[in-house]
């Protein structure tokens, strides 16, 4: 069941758009602030407040790339993986940020700390490697840099 | 003479967001007040084709144009929208985000401009979801444009209303084009829709509707204001105006310049940019994001025009380039930009989602060191397909750019990749 607080800001949002459907990116991006991520359950919670079928609330939630459809961990990591930073060193800040975290893309690390997902260019490439860490930009990036930047996502 | 730079003299250096205030010092919001007090949404619509100006987002239609195809007077549709498109996703592409961060109001008055000059009512920022920090500062400018008497009923006490919404993405390159952005509005996937009819004719939820880029939409104060006589003057090309040229790679000064339209390559690189970095060669660059074609050595003395670029087998496009060094594995590179349109594809036309993923598993192979004869002539052969014609947007067709091109530049790369079995850029 959607809270309280939840359906307030989708109802909220439904003011400033002329059908219901055009707010369903909004409502899934509210329940994941709340939650984290968007269950099976809120999916179809959604779908019946904004007269979606799950099936077609699934599917525009699986196309976009922050919509969480799997429980994330209380941080969550994104490595560019875009042609600017592969030219000045995605794939070595790859490989530590696997060896660092113990885990592959797409993986939460066992204390349940971070996840690990790549992202396309965050429109950085002047001070590239970047990532970003719950949506917060980090920039020239190195080993280093990214191993004081994560000693801060408690 | 010293160059004017109207779209970033204004931009604080100290990164702060240049504030309401600051923006009406440097004579932000003259061109709104003009506009509605002494000028028609035509004359509006007018000076703006008159100026030339072209959209900055990578396709370089005339936005006057664009505008003069919306349906005017008392029998058009009721409900006119403008969105401008700040869904800046194309790798290696990064001045909407410092436009926006730095200057949000002349954003939100380019948009009310664009919004009069088609009688538009309501207008959207279509922004990523990742471009956090220009999302705060352009909710607050907003705010701050509702509260001055900018935005609302009866903006500046003329008889021109208009609500601003800014929308946040949830983050997919595709809706950056356009079409795929208004499905992307309405709460839909964002695939391309077929064309006719454009978006000026039937467009969100199936009312006209003009979708400029964010670096297009803040020149139009400046026209609007000082003229399109004066705005012509900035350029030093074919092309009107002044560009956000930007470079990225392993150059000395990687970062972003206003400069007149039209400044020649080699200028850009080796003097704003610093030239390569010590103990590196130039080989190629991507002269405006990653789904424009390579351009090399002997095309460094181009100016970076919309018509010129075009002249020797490029695009303009967003104008941010790529550079690529003796160090770098031009294989690779294009792997990479491959492997990017394959994931970004959104699934619609056959050409794209299967001839990107097939491109893509040779590219990968040949640079594991399992390239096969036949390779180059399988990728060539994929070049045709995603061309121009056989796709509803232009997401294959811009894919195929950096592809044919490099198959052409570096061709010797290539072979030696499939001969030697391994890419001699790794160890």
């Amino acid at each position: 069941m959607l809270t309280v607080e939840e359906r307030q800001e989708i109802e909220t949002e439904l003011t400033r758009y002329p059908t219901r459907q055009a707010v369903c990116i909004d409502a899934m991006k509210i329940v994941q602030r709340h939650r984290g991520w968007v269950s099976d359950e809120s999916i179809r919670d959604i779908g019946e407040l904004l007269e979606m079928s799950p099936a077609d609330l699934d599917g525009v939630a699986t196309f976009y790339n922050l919509i969480f459809r799997k429980p994330v961990g209380r941080h969550v990591v994104m490595l560019c993986n875009s042609v600017s930073c592969w030219i000045m060193g995605y794939e070595r800040m790859r490989e530590h940020l696997i060896s660092r975290l113990g885990i592959q893309f797409g993986e939460t690390t066992p204390d349940n700390r971070f996840t690990l997902l790549p992202i396309v260019c965050l429109g950085a490439c002047d001070h590239a490697p970047a990532m970003l860490v719950d949506n917060e930009l980090h920039t020239d990036l190195n080993a280093d840099r990214i191993d004081r930047v994560l000693e801060a996502y408690k | 003479m010293t160059q004017e730079k109207p779209l970033t003299e204004a931009i604080p250096l100290d990164g702060q967001a240049l504030s309401l205030r600051g923006y009406e010092q440097a004579g932000g919001y003259e061109g709104l007040r003009k506009a509605l007090h002494e000028m028609t949404p035509q004359t509006v619509q007018e000076e703006v084709k008159k100026s030339g100006l072209r959209g900055r987002g990578g396709a370089g239609f005339s936005t006057g144009m664009k505008w003069s195809f919306v349906p005017m007077g008392t029998d058009a549709p009721h409900h006119k929208y403008v969105v401008a498109n700040a869904d800046e996703m194309e790798p290696g592409t990064f001045k909407d985000r410092y436009l926006m961060e730095g200057n949000p109001h002349q954003l939100i008055e380019g948009l009310i401009l664009a919004a009069y000059s088609i009688q538009a009512d309501v207008a959207f920022i279509f922004i990523r979801g990742e471009y956090k920090l220009a999302q705060e500062r352009l909710a607050k400018a907003i705010a701050e444009a509702y509260a001055a008497g900018y935005l609302g009923k009866k903006i500046l006490k003329s008889d021109f209303s208009l609500e601003m919404v800014l929308h946040i993405s949830a983050g997919r390159y595709m809706c950056g084009e356009e079409t795929a952005l208004l499905n992307a509005l309405e709460g839909k996937r964002a695939n391309p829709r077929s064309k006719p009819p454009f978006p000026p004719v039937a467009g969100l939820w199936g009312k006209p509707t003009i979708i400029n880029n964010v670096e297009t939409l803040v020149n139009v104060p400046h026209i609007i204001a000082k003229g399109f006589d004066w705005y012509q003057g900035l350029s030093r090309g074919r092309d009107p105006g002044t560009k956000i040229y930007g470079a990225s790679g392993k150059v000395k000064r990687p970062g972003l310049w206003e400069l007149p339209m039209g400044t020649p390559l080699r200028e850009i690189l080796e003097e704003h940019a610093g030239g390569m970095r010590d103990g590196m060669r130039f080989r190629g660059v991507l002269p405006g994001g990653a789904s424009t074609d390579f351009l090399v050595e002997e095309h460094l003395d181009t100016s970076m025009d919309f018509i010129e670029v075009q002249k020797v087998g490029s695009r303009l496009g967003t104008g941010t380039m790529i550079v690529l060094d003796d160090h770098t594995c031009p294989v690779g590179m294009t792997s990479n930009l491959i492997s990017f349109f394959a994931q970004e594809s959104c699934g619609w036309c056959t050409p794209c989602w299967s001839g990107l993923n097939w491109a893509k598993q040779v590219l990968a192979e040949m640079e594991e060191g399992r390239g096969r004869p036949d390779d180059l002539e399988k990728l060539q052969f994929q070049t045709k397909f995603l061309a121009p014609g056989n796709t509803f947007c232009a997401l294959a067709p811009g894919a195929a750019e950096p592809l044919q091109s490099a198959l052409k530049y570096f061709h010797d790369d290539f072979e030696r990749h499939i001969r030697e079995q391994r890419c001699p850029w790794r160890a």
